[in-house]
């Protein structure tokens, strides 16, 4: 299957992040999203063809959001979808977007993701999402210890905590410069050692301080052909290509497939990325962890070794380096679940257009990479570039 | 079959709903002063009960054009609850209809008390009947009797 034409996300918008929205209902939030995203992207909502709207099923108990949704998302009288697929809900809502302009159904496509954590109980919708029967009592999502226990296992402690820590530290640094940002806590790098031992254990050494926040926001992105590009004079991030990986196992421990490294080889090989970290300018990568941050690094940039480790020591990961990693301050600092993922393509289209504000990198952007993870290790990856793609990329296979 | 086995499960799901600020001073205007308000869209004139913070039509936000409308209106729906179950407001059969308000343009869910299930009609002229004891919500309004009396003439809404 081959695209028909090019499409680009010309403009996007999110609400607030915050830990409680209590000024405003589930369509009212994605109402302010929505209302950036048109205005960012200079068009009115009449040349909106069709809205795709997502989140994590059951978190805030309402069957349908969608439907409820049309008071505040100008979905009244579009064509429209409702997509969800746990935490890669936004990435999925963009990768669908790309698919409806590029095959040319649509020419102009609003994607919205959302989330009110506050108003639900998270862990009995994620629970839901494991076999009734076998699986239910054990599911927790991405609150585990084995990631932190797998890099510690490789590198020693002492060497692993300080890594996670780092990193950790330097999220909260790209958080600091995004006034969107939910957590911004001013962390300081003289007393990391500190910060981490004082901090709540969750489960082994996954701290409260490495885990990502629980947050109220919505984003919107809109997408649109490459002909509405250039009649609307639009500054295009154009989508180079996309892959899904996934496996629905929940009950497998030990060795298993890194769907981040699968998602990135197929990518990578038909985009013609031989070098990624010199190929793509920033990374916005879906880290639930400081301890999934360090590790999936490496498998994103299909390195070997202790290479990532290496990028966070030397500082290569910060908004100024030589690959700069989440500058919005990624997923640690703001997760508004069903919208994570769209923002990790937002704040990567935004490097590309060069509209990130106070944290768009230094260095010129001509590729950047977004990722979604979510339940059970699904990982979506996109790529955006600021040249239009010359030829028709396959998109699967 | 003996031997297929049925597991019976049972999961609570708890959540909240934050109102808002603008479903918020609706709430409060109804419980503290017996007051229904509602917003007008100064560009498509539509004047939305309960309020709303932008016109889904238009986009336009709705905040700065508070209105209060009357607390009699004219049934433009109904149905007759006839079965019964837990955390039913009350005992069927009951009615349940919409009810446009005069001086709003969208109707309202409420319960409707005119004797008889029977009796209800689209286009019955209602009036609201307030709870003694008021909460933060629509069960403010106990519930909507029949007001033979009243007329819809004449009734726009109050700019607030």
């Amino acid at each position: 299957m081959s695209k028909n034409r090019n499409a680009a996300i010309i403009g996007s918008g999110m609400s607030e992040f915050s830990s409680h929205r209590e000024d405003v209902n589930q369509p009212e939030m994605i109402h302010e999203a929505v209302i950036e995203a048109l205005r960012d992207a200079d068009i009115a909502l009449e040349d909106v063809d069709c809205l795709l709207h997502g989140n994590m099923e059951l978190f805030e108990m309402v069957h349908q959001p969608d439907m409820w949704h049309v008071l505040g998302d100008g979905a009244r009288g579009k064509s429209g979808l409702r997509l969800t697929t746990g935490g890669t809900t936004g990435i999925t809502l963009a990768c669908a977007a790309d698919n409806l302009v590029a095959s040319g159904l649509h020419d102009v496509v609003l994607a919205i993701g959302f989330e009110k954590l506050q108003e639900g109980h998270t862990t009995g919708g994620i629970t839901n999402m494991a076999d009734p029967l076998w699986g239910r009592s054990l599911q927790t999502g991405a609150l585990t210890g084995t990631g932190a226990q797998k890099v510690i296992d490789e590198f020693g402690e002492e060497r692993a905590k300080l890594a996670a820590m780092k990193y950790r530290t330097i999220m909260d640094e790209h958080a600091m410069r995004n006034e969107k940002a939910h957590r911004r806590l001013r962390l300081e790098r003289q007393y990391i050692k500190e910060t981490a031992d004082n901090s709540p254990p969750l489960v082994g050494e996954l701290r409260m301080i490495h885990m990502c926040s629980q947050s109220d926001g919505a984003c919107a992105v809109v997408f649109a052909s490459e002909e509405k590009v250039r009649a609307l004079g639009a500054n295009p991030a154009w989508i180079v290509d996309h892959e899904t990986v996934h496996r629905e196992e929940t009950m497998v421990f030990g060795s298993m497939l890194s769907t981040q490294r699968a998602a990135a080889e197929r990518l990578f090989a038909r985009a013609g990325i031989a070098n990624p970290r010199g190929d793509i300018d920033v990374f916005e990568m879906y880290d639930p962890s400081a301890w999934w941050g360090v590790d999936w690094l490496r498998d994103f940039l299909l390195l070997e070794g202790d290479e990532h480790l290496k990028m966070i020591e030397n500082d290569e990961i910060v908004l100024d380096g030589p690959f700069p990693v989440n500058p919005s301050g990624g997923v640690i600092a703001s997760n508004p679940i069903g919208a994570t993922a769209l923002v990790r393509v937002a704040e990567a289209a935004m490097q590309v257009r060069g509209t990130a504000g106070a944290h768009q990198v230094s260095k010129p952007v001509r590729r950047a990479l977004a990722s979604g993870f979510g339940g059970t290790l699904w990982t979506v990856l996109m790529l955006l570039s600021k040249e239009k793609p010359e030829r028709r990329v396959n998109t699967h296979g | 079959m003996n031997d297929a086995f049925v597991i019976e499960g049972k999961m609570a799901l708890p959540y909240q709903y934050f109102a808002g600020a603008v479903g918020s001073k609706f709430l409060v205007a109804l419980r503290d002063e017996k007051q229904i308000l509602g917003v007008r869209c100064s560009r498509c004139g539509m004047v939305f009960v309960p309020p709303r913070q932008s016109c889904e039509r238009c986009f336009s936000a709705l905040t700065e054009h508070w209105v209060r409308v009357e607390s009699t209106g004219e049934v433009t729906g109904f149905t007759v609850v006839r079965y019964a179950e837990p955390y039913q407001p009350k005992k069927p059969p009951y009615v349940l209809a919409l009810i446009k308000l005069d001086g709003a343009d969208t109707p309202i869910a409420h319960l409707l008390e005119c004797g008889d299930p029977g009796r209800a009609r689209i286009g019955m002229r209602v009036r609201a009947v307030f709870a003694g004891e008021r909460r933060a919500n629509l069960l403010a309004i106990a519930h909507f009797e029949e007001d033979p009396a009243g007329t819809q003439e004449g009734h726009s809404p109050a700019r607030l």
